[in-house]
């Protein structure tokens, strides 16, 4: 029987703007104010798990290491989308799980500030004769032609879908905004978020709309950010201080899951079997329900996303994401209390550390250290983050017993 | 392949120019159509060109399958922003068509929501994509209301 391991240091840096900060700053700032929450430093770690996106180096856990610390260890870059900083999560927890490490380090790093429209890089220009190439045979480039290509015209089809599926009779635009709405309402607890900012029903509805029914506020916000988690085995944690072991957060289930095939999955990405399935094996391998949850953070890099996962998590009857929402459950003075972080729209989304800024959301609410947004007598928790691709990455948190 | 036909007397007759289609699963021709590679072994579809199937891992191999030309709208949105070079709006879609998901623009039509519904009956239609160099024509798709919706 393997043991159980746990948080002992996290942090995410503040997201936003940061462009007096390199990628490795970020890092850095991040797995060292980890390690130091933790009261470790890096001569303890045995493994190192990192991940960055779009700073184009495949390197990034030595590139941080040269800043923080060559201690000879292994390092796993690693890369599964939005869902990477939980992948690097899942590394370190694997490594320790196994024996051979009894501490590791995880990072996730993004700096996305300025980046635009994701998902569609500039469309090729059509060639002077057409020419058949690609897996498809295409004589020129399918982005606006055949669907999109664009994030948040993917998202957009993917909560429409769900609108479709289970025949919404209202205002599909609306109620999207309206969980926007919620997220930014809840960010201007979280001095940490990229956007503070309350933002009623109709400045959300009358922002630029990038891809119906998301309009620009819907979407989650490109800034900068990184996140570092420290995780240790149940035996090295017991012999550590007291205090260490009192702000140690059980980690109950750790779930990466890809995307099985379905029917469509090729036509349009399925975010939700890989998301069922990391649900199901999270609550059997933490031996809760999601009834038992004080607080989710999950995926909502479009408010169209949002909708989908509250049925996808198990926090709804099936096809009742909408009455879940309208009941008004997801609110932080809800009964399941989501994204109280603000979310990837308000609290923001850099990429590869997403996956483990949320897991510090939780944490800081098991740790009884969130201040004015704290959930009360939050003793267990859920983070959930999808990589398209795809990847699900499923953590249960639990706060240590007293 | 073009035909050159010389012009005679009075009149010249029109020249049949080359179109090719825009993706290779597209079929032109007098009834143009769809075609998805069904697994052998277990039936699932792809539209791509396949090293073995996703659903069950076989490698026998894949027939060639018509799609049907009718379909149902199951999702869509509507992009107002795309990457420089794309004109929008535009409306991008899945299709149910008879079983089989398509991905597509849904075309000949207001790209509204007053006007784009889920659920809405559409159809298969071609779509001009432009003329190269020499002339030949491109062919896409896109998926047309069946009906014309009243607001």
């Amino acid at each position: 029987m393997t043991e159980n391991v746990w948080i002992l240091g996290i942090h995410m840096t503040k997201f936003g703007k940061h462009p007096d900060k390199d990628t490795i700053d970020l890092a850095s700032e991040a797995a060292i104010a980890a390690m130091r929450d933790g009261g470790v430093t890096i001569k303890d770690m045995g493994v190192l798990a990192a991940g960055n996106l779009m700073g184009g180096s495949g390197s990034i856990g030595q590139q941080l290491q040269k800043q923080i610390g060559q201690t000879g260890i292994p390092v796993f870059n690693v890369a599964n989308a939005c869902a990477t900083g939980a992948t690097a999560l899942r590394t370190a927890i694997m490594a320790v799980k196994a024996g051979e490490a009894d501490m590791g380090l995880a990072v996730g790093v993004e700096k996305l500030a300025g980046a635009g429209l994701l998902g569609a890089g500039n469309r090729k220009p059509d060639k002077d004769t057409w020419e058949p190439s690609g897996r498809v045979g295409a004589v020129a480039a399918l982005d606006g032609r055949v669907g999109t290509e664009n994030m948040p015209g993917v998202f957009a089809q993917v909560g429409m879908e769900y609108m479709y599926e289970n025949s919404y009779a209202g205002t599909p635009f609306e109620l999207f905004a309206k969980i926007s709405e919620k997220n930014h309402a809840h960010s201007t607890l979280n001095p940490l978020a990229a956007y503070t900012k309350k933002m009623s029903l109709e400045q959300i509805m009358g922002d630029v709309m990038i891809a119906y029914p998301n309009t620009r506020p819907m979407c989650s916000a490109n800034c900068d950010g990184a996140a570092a988690a420290v995780v240790v085995s149940d035996s090295k944690l017991k012999t550590l201080s007291k205090e260490q072991q009192r702000r140690a957060v059980k980690v109950k289930a750790s779930i990466l899951t890809s995307d099985p095939w379905q029917e469509a999955c090729q036509v349009l990405p399925d975010v939700n079997t890989l998301t069922r399935r990391a649900a199901a094996q999270a609550y059997e391998q933490a031996g809760i329900g999601p009834e038992d949850l004080d607080l989710v953070e999950l995926h909502d890099c479009f408010a169209t996303a949002e909708l989908v996962h509250y049925d996808n998590l198990g926090l709804c009857e099936p096809g009742g994401a909408v009455d879940f929402f309208l009941s008004g459950a997801p609110w932080r003075d809800g009964k399941r209390p989501v994204n109280v972080s603000g979310g990837l729209q308000s609290k923001g989304h850099p990429i590869a550390a997403t996956g483990i800024a949320n897991i510090w959301e939780v944490c800081h609410h098991l740790r009884g250290e969130a201040g004015d947004r704290q959930i009360e007598g939050a003793k267990v928790g859920l983070a959930h983050v999808i990589g398209l691709g795809s990847a699900c990455g499923v953590h249960v948190l639990e706060k240590a017993a007293a | 392949m073009a035909t050159p036909v010389a012009p005679s007397g009075a009149g010249r007759y029109k020249q049949r120019v080359t179109q090719v289609p825009l993706v290779d699963y597209l079929v032109l021709g007098d009834e143009p159509h769809l075609v998805a590679r069904q697994c052998t072994s277990c039936g699932a579809k792809f539209f791509d060109r396949r090293n073995a199937c996703a659903s069950c891992g076989s490698d026998a191999g894949f027939d060639s399958v018509d799609v049907a030309r009718e379909g149902v709208l199951k999702s869509y949105t509507i992009v107002t922003f795309a990457a420089p070079g794309v004109p929008v709006p535009f409306v991008a879609g899945v299709v149910d068509c008879d079983g089989t998901s398509v991905r597509g623009n849904v075309v000949n039509v207001e790209p509204d929501p007053e006007h784009v519904k889920l659920g809405m009956k559409v159809r298969l239609a071609t779509v001009p994509i432009g003329t190269d160099s020499a002339g030949t024509e491109a062919v896409g798709f896109g998926f047309e209301p069946v009906e014309r919706t009243a607001i």
